[in-house]
């Protein structure tokens, strides 16, 4: 590691482009990040934040450009390279071994020996300075499946420190964690910027830039387009740069009077085959014309309560009705089933059960309502009909490119979500469930997909979102349902609801 | 007592004879799997090490030399297991299927146009196979040592080492250990390349150890019991041995029960207790080992994105 001199930027990138194949990700950047500063990077989903990030970490090579860290030109082929300048980087998906120990994890890749034993020793009394210095405590020999993922999160910031980096690229940090884990995390990193560490924080969540940062640069199509002091600007401001156009993200409601009960569940209760139980006792009611938002730290049996709603998983024990049909164990549902009672589903995981990646963008727009007119005759699919119910829903619901003839893989996150949204509400079902309706999807189709659920709404659907951006909970929700450990652990009414509260219901905390 | 004692140690040389192949398969396959890379095809880098472990202490004289090209053509098709899983990102258990294949045919064929024996290589005596070192009677030739030293070492080297901490992580979250500046590739084919040495020696053992020459197929599954060690064994070394003697003992027992009438029962079908070592493995593989713990990233090629 190289003494910064005072005028040394700690990073300086100069004309950084980088292509793959036709998509041409970072055009030309340029920026300098000042030492011991915290430095945010924002644009939307695809905007070239991450790739520009992985070329600075040595993970893609630049077509071009350089990369300068304390007024020195640097070669970053690897990794490795980036590690050997000071460099460190967090993950949003965490590169941790679950299996091993926090040490062993620590010590990966730097062991400091042939043989553990001294490394290990040695890295152990290196922890424990660490978390002396900086405040981050853990437990060196706790196995990192058994820590929580604030924990998890610790453990990679302090593998990052325990190589020496000086400079701390975190990736979209807070997309796991809870808000009060967030606060705690933002804690962490301007203890660190006082100790002199250089803190590059990308994310897409403007509350973040505005809360931690002092500099802020603002990415859109590959490019810098703004560079602002925190100080002087504003949300408002970073997400007109953001979209390159002005957003409104909130939400015109009109209030709507109670509507039948749609959908409502029983004593549900999910167990899996290992005995953990994943759903406990869920009573809810959906009725016409609300939306209902449940929100919850993931994993905590929202995307359960989602499949057995739809159908995919049969409950253990309890029973729900939907549109007057009692569904329970004894009379599980399908999704085939589920459907004709006029219930539809946009999965959370619109690659994995929402679509088949590999299929034309029309045969997305009639997966799971393929079987009878209007698109299959005779025991054969209609592609004519197919393919004009396709254009249409792409004419509605802006999907962009309009080419029905597309492979879906090859559409934007943003535009799939809208495809896989229209294939669902066209069929004006009578109970929607969303799960995460704007996961990695632009903020400009964010704007687009919450007018429609909106719509929906006005028109007397009965709409359940899950979410994990209590944002969009909070704007979207007409009630907010908190969910814990396969509990529900309280009802919110969004107006009188704040993140802190929402926040301390999420972690588990008493219901406020 | 005298009897009973010889009966006893007879009994454990015999398993132990049995089980050296296996052990040292087991400590092979514990390490390439641990790294990640599964390898269905033990038995045809045994099965092939067997064949020019004989061929060449047939024409050298030499079981030295035999054990030296046992580990050489073991180690050639891990290289090939590695090119397609690694560098290639193949399917591993269909690269390794192949490797049987391409073993159980290349063997006859090589051996039938060399020696002319249908398959079978020419009879070895004396320095061309290894023998034993204490106890004649036992077999206890030096590669019965090297099994028993492979466990202790194969432990030692995958808990208490660098290389060890890094084949585990490999095994577990490849992407992790590249984010760490380390090559995975490298890492990988280290491990199948100590694989390769000891499916080698295994193979080595039973065509100049065990057995005075290769014959077709002599393998006769026990790579694949290997497997099913380490499986029991829940990919570590001491309890994969004790799965592997259980498998000897078994094996041991057949050979001892042939042609003895038990009283009530009559003779017992010998074809019964050599299929014990199958149906144990089937018996226990549905559900007697509790919840298996393979490393996560086993059987799954690494790419990187884009």
């Amino acid at each position: 590691m190289q003494a910064l001199t005072p005028a040394a930027a700690a990073i300086e990138l100069r004309g950084i482009d980088k292509s793959f194949g036709v998509v041409h990700a970072v055009r030309g950047v340029s920026l300098r990040i000042e030492p011991g500063t915290i430095t945010g990077i924002i644009g939307e989903n695809g905007a070239g934040k991450s790739t520009l990030m992985s070329i600075l970490y040595g993970l893609y090579r630049a077509d071009s450009g350089e990369i300068w860290v304390g007024g020195q030109p640097v070669e970053m082929a690897s990794p490795r390279d980036a590690i050997a300048q000071g460099i460190g980087m967090v993950h949003q998906h965490f590169m941790l071994i679950d299996t091993f120990t926090v040490l062993e994890n620590l010590i990966l890749g730097a062991e400091g020996g042939p043989l553990l034993a001294g490394g290990l020793a040695a890295a152990r009394a290196e922890l424990a300075r660490l978390a002396r210095d900086y405040g981050l405590s853990v437990d060196p020999d706790a196995r990192v499946a058994d820590l929580s993922v604030g924990e998890q999160q610790r453990v990679e910031i302090l593998k990052v420190l325990f190589r020496g980096a000086r400079i701390l690229i975190l990736d979209e940090p807070s997309a796991v964690l809870t808000p009060q884990e967030t606060d705690r995390l933002f804690d962490i990193l301007r203890t660190l910027k006082e100790r002199g560490v250089t803190v590059v924080l990308i994310t897409h969540k403007l509350r973040e830039i505005m809360a931690a940062t002092d500099r802020v640069h603002v990415m859109r199509q590959g490019q810098i387009v703004a560079e602002r002091r925190t100080v002087d600007t504003g949300s408002e401001e970073l997400a007109e740069l953001m979209v390159g156009r002005k957003v409104r993200l909130d939400l015109d409601k009109v209030p709507v009077g109670q509507g039948e009960i749609l959908l409502r569940t029983e004593h549900l209760s999910l167990v899996d085959d290992r005995g953990v139980r994943l759903l406990d006792d869920i009573g809810i009611e959906l009725r016409a014309g609300e939306i209902v938002g449940i929100a919850g730290v993931t994993g905590n049996g929202q995307s359960e309560l989602l499949q057995v709603l739809a159908g995919i998983r049969a409950p253990s024990a309890g029973r729900f009705t939907v549109c007057g049909h009692a569904i329970d164990t004894g009379h599980p549902g399908d999704p085939a089933r589920m459907r004709e009672l006029g219930l539809a589903h946009v999965p959370e995981d619109r690659l994995r059960q929402g679509m088949v990646a590999a299929f034309q963008a029309s045969e997305t727009s009639i997966l799971g309502y393929q079987d009878g007119p209007p698109f299959t005759r005779n025991y054969l699919l209609d592609g004519p009909a197919v393919g004009a119910h396709c254009a249409e829903l792409m004419e509605r619901f802006d999907v962009r490119p309009r080419s029905p003839g597309l492979r879906s893989s090859h559409f934007s996150g943003g535009n799939q979500q809208k495809l896989v949204l229209a294939r669902e509400i066209a069929r004006r079902p009578r109970v929607l469930l969303v799960g995460q309706p704007t996961r990695g999807v632009d903020i400009g189709a964010i704007e687009f997909i919450h007018r429609e659920l909106v719509k929906a709404r006005d028109s007397g659907c009965a709409v359940l979102v899950v979410s994990v951006e209590l944002d969009e909970i909070l704007s979207l929700a007409d009630r907010i349902l908190v969910m814990f450990a396969g509990r529900i652990v309280g009802e919110v009414e969004p107006r009188r609801a704040d993140e802190r509260t929402l926040g301390l219901m999420m972690a588990g905390a008493q219901a406020a | 007592m005298d009897e009973a004692f010889s009966f006893v140690f007879l009994m454990l040389a015999s398993t132990l004879r049995v089980a050296t192949p296996l052990v040292l398969c087991a400590m092979g396959g514990l390490f390439s799997e641990k790294g990640g890379i599964v390898d269905v095809g033990l038995e045809g880098k045994m099965l092939m090490a067997a064949f020019f472990a004989a061929a060449t202490a047939s024409v050298t004289g030499s079981a030295w030399a035999g054990v030296a090209a046992a580990v050489i053509a073991a180690e050639a098709l891990a290289l090939l297991h590695g090119l397609a899983c690694i560098t290639y990102r193949g399917n591993q258990v269909v690269s390794g299927v192949a490797i049987n294949i391409l073993a159980a045919g290349l063997t006859v064929v090589l051996g039938t146009a060399w020696f002319a024996r249908g398959g079978q290589t020419p009879p070895l005596v004396g320095d061309q196979r290894l023998m034993p070192l204490f106890l004649p009677e036992a077999g206890d030739n030096v590669l019965v040592y090297a099994a028993l030293l492979s466990v202790p070492v194969t432990w030692w080297i995958v808990a208490r080492t660098r290389f060890g901490l890094r084949l585990r992580a490999v095994g577990e979250m490849p992407l992790a250990v590249d984010a760490a500046g380390l090559s995975v590739a490298w890492l990988r084919y280290r491990a199948v390349l100590l694989c390769g040495l000891l499916a080698g020696l295994a193979g080595a053992y039973l065509s100049i150890g065990q057995n005075a020459g290769f014959s077709r197929d002599m393998t006769a599954g026990q790579g694949f019991i290997a497997l099913a060690a380490i499986i029991f064994g829940k990919w570590r070394a001491w309890p994969a041995l004790g799965a592997c003697l259980i498998f000897g003992l078994l094996d041991a027992v057949a050979i001892r029960l042939q042609g003895v009438r038990l009283p009530g029962l009559g003779e017992v079908p010998v074809q019964l207790i050599q299929a014990m070592p199958y149906l144990l493995t089937m018996f226990l593989l549905a559900g007697f080992i509790g919840r298996a713990v393979a490393p996560k990233a086993a059987g799954v090629p690494y790419e990187k994105e884009r």
